[in-house]
């Protein structure tokens, strides 16, 4: 059973989203995802000031089998992203939670967040993807 | 619900993530697919390749039915046990299927090929066989496994008893029927290995023994990396019907001597030579960071336009490999057009990588 974070917001499409202290948003993928994808081996993330919508592609991760695109939870501007991914992005596989944060963005609203998945409704979503 | 080999319970159990992989439930990999590939690499890996269907081509004029019907020679295979791969091409020279045949003995041959087109090569097998007289059994009673990495055959051998003398001796792209055993030193990896066949009802068994003794459950997802590196083609993927072994990289495959030798495919693939090849099959090395997938595009400045046929991320080489298929003027360096991204790539000859050594 993978890990699933009371604390977080996630999207059926298996982001997660942590609101900080500050009132940014940091996205990163569910430890679920992390484990369909398998072993990742490239990881792109956005630029810094770029604007993101929710719903569209934001950042590329991608496997040894695979690249999946990774959506934005909420519009707004990416403030910060985790350079550390491109020399280690086997670290989305090891703490999809902590070290494997892909991005963090400055959200325009506060209403986007509130929208998306709790624990509970997610896990209800992992749990239909198994059968 | 797809099709399942008698390791399916056995991989389930292992917690293996399943796939559909030509209409067969197969595991993709038992948790890390690079820590699959590495295993194989440096020591000894294990795949189920039960899906791959076996048929013995058996009758007086076996020879005769396969030289006809195969774009390689099986007249080049003269000791028992030998092992050769060929193409099974239609009239317009497209690939039906990609193959190892086997030579028992003059009136029997054993062939295996893919598991996604067993039905259509079985019946392509019979369509041919008209006036040949040969008989051609599909060995569903058979499973196999393929061990293969630097220490594969002497973990296997281990295992095989009064046998294990004999498949040790196998050279290299021979098989041999030792008891209930069908050991063949031949495999999909690049490394050394052997391909056991046996009845399916003790497959289960010889799985289990060989994980005991150190040898690395892998997936389909390493079997993919490993024949990448190791420059092997993938049949769908690197060629198909609709494409020319001489456009793929198998130019190598196909025995136009004797000239008289009449294959299926000879006429289209001989006119192809004398018109001229346009395209080529090569080995690219992306040299930025990212990863070569099959079909994006590739871009030979001022030659043309081309396409990856398969791509993934090399775990020994640490960089992303791929086979591209390109007008036949490309010379060193193309791009790649990676989400809209042109990025340079280096052409080379594969393989990449053979006996746990990078080469290009």
């Amino acid at each position: 059973m993978s890990s699933i974070p009371a604390d977080l917001k996630y999207l059926e499409s298996h982001e997660w989203a942590r609101l900080e202290s500050d009132g940014t948003v940091t996205v990163g993928i569910s430890d679920h995802a992390q484990g369909a994808l398998g072993d990742l081996v490239f990881v792109e993330v956005p630029e810094v000031g770029k604007a993101l919508k929710k719903g569209n592609a934001a950042a590329v991760v991608e496997s040894v089998k695979a690249a999946s695109d990774v959506y934005a939870p909420v519009s707004g501007e990416v403030v910060a992203a985790n350079e550390s991914l491109g020399s280690a992005p086997e670290l989305v596989n090891q703490d999809p939670y902590g070290q494997g944060w892909l991005f963090k963005v400055k959200p325009s609203s506060q209403d986007e967040l509130a929208q998306l998945l709790d624990a509970k409704a997610y896990e209800k979503v992992v749990a239909s993807e198994a059968h | 619900m797809g099709f399942k080999t008698p390791l399916f319970d056995t991989h389930v159990a292992a917690g293996a993530r399943m796939v559909d992989f030509g209409g067969w439930d197969m595991p993709v990999h038992y948790g890390s697919q690079i820590e699959e590939h590495h295993a194989v690499r440096r020591d000894a890996g294990m795949f189920d390749v039960s899906h791959m269907l076996i048929a013995d081509v058996t009758g007086a004029r076996a020879r005769d039915y396969l030289r006809h019907l195969l774009a390689n020679d099986v007249a080049k295979l003269k000791e028992p046990g030998k092992a050769l791969y060929s193409c099974m091409l239609n009239e317009r020279g497209g690939v039906v299927d990609d193959l190892i045949v086997y030579f028992m003995h003059d009136a029997w041959f054993r062939v295996v090929v893919n598991a996604g087109t067993r039905d259509k090569d079985i019946a392509w097998l019979q369509r041919h066989s008209g006036g040949f007289g040969v008989d051609i059994k599909p060995r569903t009673d058979l499973a196999m496994v393929a061990v293969q990495g630097p220490h594969a055959r002497a973990k296997t051998a281990a295992l095989l008893g009064e046998h294990g003398a004999a498949a040790l001796e196998l050279k290299t792209f021979f098989g041999r029927e030792l008891g209930k055993y069908f050991v063949a030193r031949t495999g999909y990896t690049g490394e050394d290995g052997f391909e056991v066949m046996l009845p399916a009802a003790d497959i289960p068994a010889f799985w289990n023994a060989l994980k005991s003794a150190g040898v690395k459950e892998c997936g389909l997802g390493a079997r993919d990396t490993l024949r990448l590196e190791a420059g092997m083609n993938l049949y769908g993927n690197d060629m198909d019907e609709n494409v020319s072994p001489l456009e793929s990289g198998l130019t190598w495959t196909i025995a136009f001597d004797p000239p008289e030798r009449d294959f299926v495919g000879r006429a289209a693939l001989e006119a192809q030579r004398q018109a001229g090849v346009p395209r080529k099959l090569v080995g690219l090395i992306l040299e930025e960071r990212g990863v070569l997938r099959g079909h994006q595009k590739v871009v030979a400045p001022g030659i043309g336009e081309g396409e990856l046929t398969s791509g993934t991320f090399s775990p020994t080489m640490e960089r992303s490999i791929g086979f591209a298929r390109v007008p036949a003027a490309t010379a060193d360096h193309v791009q790649v057009d990676i989400r809209g991204k042109l990025l340079p790539a280096r052409v080379v000859k594969y393989p990449f990588v053979r006996n746990g050594k990078v080469l290009v």
